[in-house]
């Protein structure tokens, strides 16, 4: 065993310089076991998304240990970064596909990276993924005609397509209503699951905290409940839902 | 959720490398597929990029036919000449204006050994009396030996004894148009007489050379008649000398017999020099080669900052997409090559209709100016690498622009 997808070792970072520094985060800790479910929480400002965008290797690291799929971010370039996302699925607020190509094209383009695959299995691939978050009617579409929870389908499919051993995700259902919101959740969380996938979710939305394992909440730049070693069970975290939690969308 | 019974058929989840890239020309042609398909999403977009990638190729063909025409019209005179040596003053800067030399000088050529013909040729401009209108239009003058053959002209043969005549001279048919019907009258009536200089002189054939930059038309007198015409020219000038060899003899050995035995008044020159002699006049010592040259730069800049334009303004209303491919795991390069690789294809999709315009527009502009504009495989290679270098030059300036997608802004 190589260790855990995410290994977070008193992470601290900074933005602006002299004296517009402004740190944002202050040695954060956090590990996520493979397979593992984590929501992460907390008040706005208080250094979630900052977080994400290091562990999905999308910024260069400051100061700390980040281990991620095994491979050390602290003092990575950017090639080390770039191939290191192409192992994690990332899903977004918006669903950010690419207009101009269909749904299926877009869940494909995360398979085009990968130089064994070919076409035909990339697209039969990608078919297939479609049909597992229920749009096998709707590959050949442009993403202008699906609806906004379909959208957020395809980019969970796109996520998920080249079979990552962690995907990232923050706010995915705040651009969704109530509904479609939690089905994309729980479709994500019910693929994950099957595949031995690993989830670091950033929410705001107290109706979905219940499909983690374990809930995370920050403040202020640090973690302040939920620490890397506590383990709770899934569904019952309603306690931890309180502060800054109200939903976004 | 249905979906999840079809979850077996999906490999298990991601190995712990990195996936091993695809090679240089399969990512290649997939960065030049996704560039396509953007490109062809916006249809209006890509027929504007398209259409300026066109109108560059158009100038640039236009241009460039235009410069190699001035070229090659320049030297149709002395092509036509069947001489294998020149001689001509130093001091001549071109043969539509020539400095004459001695005549001693052609018939001292004929005391080197190779030499089998010396003969002189005359140039000047001259008047022409349009014989419809009556207007009156600068025309070349070329007298010559008839009976020394030198020079070479399709028509030329069965004209040779009518030239012979006191006061007659063979019109170029392929003159510019101004210069009057010459050729139907002469179907029509036979010869007729026509005003040259202050004289009469009768037509008496056509025979075909071509209007060039330095002369609208052109009439052939023998030397006797080009005497009459232009008769403030002293008898012991002439324009130039044209040398045809023995069978056998070496021209470079001969040439610099000539040279050794002649005077330092006049130049010797291969028929190649004197090409060149000729085409260096008007690419350097006029601003007609420049202006050309800058017509096609400017043609390829305007190109340029149109490709450019629609290149930028597709990324920058993309940078989201852009920063999306970026956390996919898509490196700079990559996207850079999807730049390059809309870039090319623009290119191609101007080009290929550019071109064929442009074949169009040769004959239009040929049938209306006389002068020798063609479409050629070299020219066309030639204006495809210009363009291609026009559209990678706008590819790599948008590109830039894709450091603007941050894929940390995403989330
Ligand atoms: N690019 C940036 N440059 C400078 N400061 C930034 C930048 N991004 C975020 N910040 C600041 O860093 C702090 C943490 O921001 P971050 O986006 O990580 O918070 P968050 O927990 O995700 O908030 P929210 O719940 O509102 O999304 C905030 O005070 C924010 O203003
Ligand atoms: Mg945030």
């Amino acid at each position: 065993m190589l260790g855990d997808p995410i290994e977070l070792e008193s992470v601290t970072y900074a933005y602006g310089d002299g004296a517009l520094r402004r740190e944002v985060l202050r040695d954060v800790a956090l590990r996520v076991a493979p397979g593992e479910i984590v929501i992460l929480t907390g008040p706005s400002g208080s250094g979630k998304t900052t977080l994400l965008t290091l562990v999905g290797a999308l910024r260069a690291a400051q100061a700390g240990s980040l281990r991620v799929l095994g491979q050390e971010l602290a003092g990575a370039g950017e090639g080390v970064r770039v191939s290191l996302r192409q192992r994690i699925g990332f899903i977004f607020q918006s669903h950010n596909l690419l207009g101009f190509l269909t749904a299926r094209q877009n869940v494909a383009m995360a398979l085009e990276l990968d130089g064994a695959i070919e076409e035909r299995a990339r697209l039969a691939r990608a078919g297939e993924m479609m049909a597992a978050v229920g749009l096998a009617e709707h590959t050949e579409k442009l993403p202008g005609q699906l609806s906004g929870g379909q959208r957020q389908r395809v980019a969970v499919a796109r996520a998920l397509v080249h079979a990552p051993s962690l995907v990232l995700a923050d706010e995915p259902t705040a651009a969704l209503d109530r509904a479609s919101g939690g089905e994309v959740v729980r479709l994500l969380r019910d693929l994950a699951r099957s595949r031995g996938t690993a989830i670091l979710l950033v929410t705001h939305d107290p109706r979905i905290l219940d499909v983690a394992d374990r809930i995370v909440m920050m403040e202020d730049g640090r973690v302040v409940s939920g620490s890397a070693a506590s383990v709770l069970p899934a569904g019952a975290p309603a306690g931890l839902a309180a502060p800054g939690g109200a939903p976004r969308g | 959720m249905n979906a999840l019974t079809e979850l077996r058929v999906l490999p298990p989840p991601g190995t712990r490398e990195a996936p091993k890239p695809p090679g240089l020309a399969a990512s290649t042609r997939l960065a030049v597929r996704l560039a396509w398909r953007q490109l062809r999403s916006e249809k209006a977009r890509l027929a504007s990029a398209i259409a300026g990638v066109m109108f560059a190729c158009m100038l640039v063909f236009m241009q460039l036919g235009f410069r190699s025409a001035l070229f090659e019209s320049a030297t149709t005179l002395i092509g036509a000449m069947r001489a294998d040596l020149f001689l001509m003053s130093p001091m001549t800067l071109a043969s539509f204006r020539p400095e004459p030399i001695p005549r001693a000088r052609v018939s001292q050529a004929l005391a080197v050994e190779g030499v089998a013909a010396a003969a002189p040729v005359y140039l000047a401009q001259s008047s022409f009396r349009n014989p419809a209108t009556g207007t009156r239009r600068t025309i070349q003058l070329i007298g010559f030996d008839v009976e020394a053959g030198v020079l070479d002209l399709p028509g030329l043969a069965s004209v040779r004894e009518a030239l012979k005549q006191p006061d007659s001279f063979a019109f170029d048919a392929r003159s510019r148009p101004e210069f009057g019907p010459v050729t139907a009258m002469l179907a029509e009536r036979g010869a007729f007489p026509v005003q040259i200089g202050n004289r009469d002189l009768r037509v008496v054939g056509t025979v075909e050379l071509g209007s060039s930059f330095g002369a609208d038309g052109n009439a052939v007198v023998s030397e006797v008649n080009f005497r009459r015409v232009v008769s403030a020219r002293k008898a012991s000038l002439v324009d130039l000398g044209a040398i045809r060899l023995r069978p056998g003899a070496d021209l470079l050995a001969t040439q610099a017999a000539l040279r050794a035995i002649l005077p330092p008044d006049v130049g010797v020159l291969t028929q190649a020099e004197l090409r060149a002699h000729e085409r260096r006049y008007w690419e350097e010592a006029t601003p007609i080669g420049f202006i050309f040259s800058f017509g096609s730069l400017m043609g390829l800049i305007v190109g340029m900052v149109i490709v450019y334009q629609v290149l930028f303004s597709d990324i920058a209303g993309h940078l989201k997409e852009y920063a999306t491919l970026k956390a996919l795991g898509y490196s700079s390069g990559y996207l850079g090559r999807v730049v390059l690789g809309a870039a090319g294809i623009l290119a191609v999709l101007g080009f290929v209709p550019g071109t064929v315009i442009s074949s169009i527009l040769y004959g239009v502009v040929a049938d209306a100016t006389f002068l020798p504009l063609n479409m050629t495989v070299e020219r066309a290679a030639w204006v495809l690498v210009m363009i291609f270098g026009m559209c990678a030059a706008a590819g790599l300036l948008a590109s830039r622009k894709l450091r603007d997608a941050n894929p940390a802004d995403m989330f």
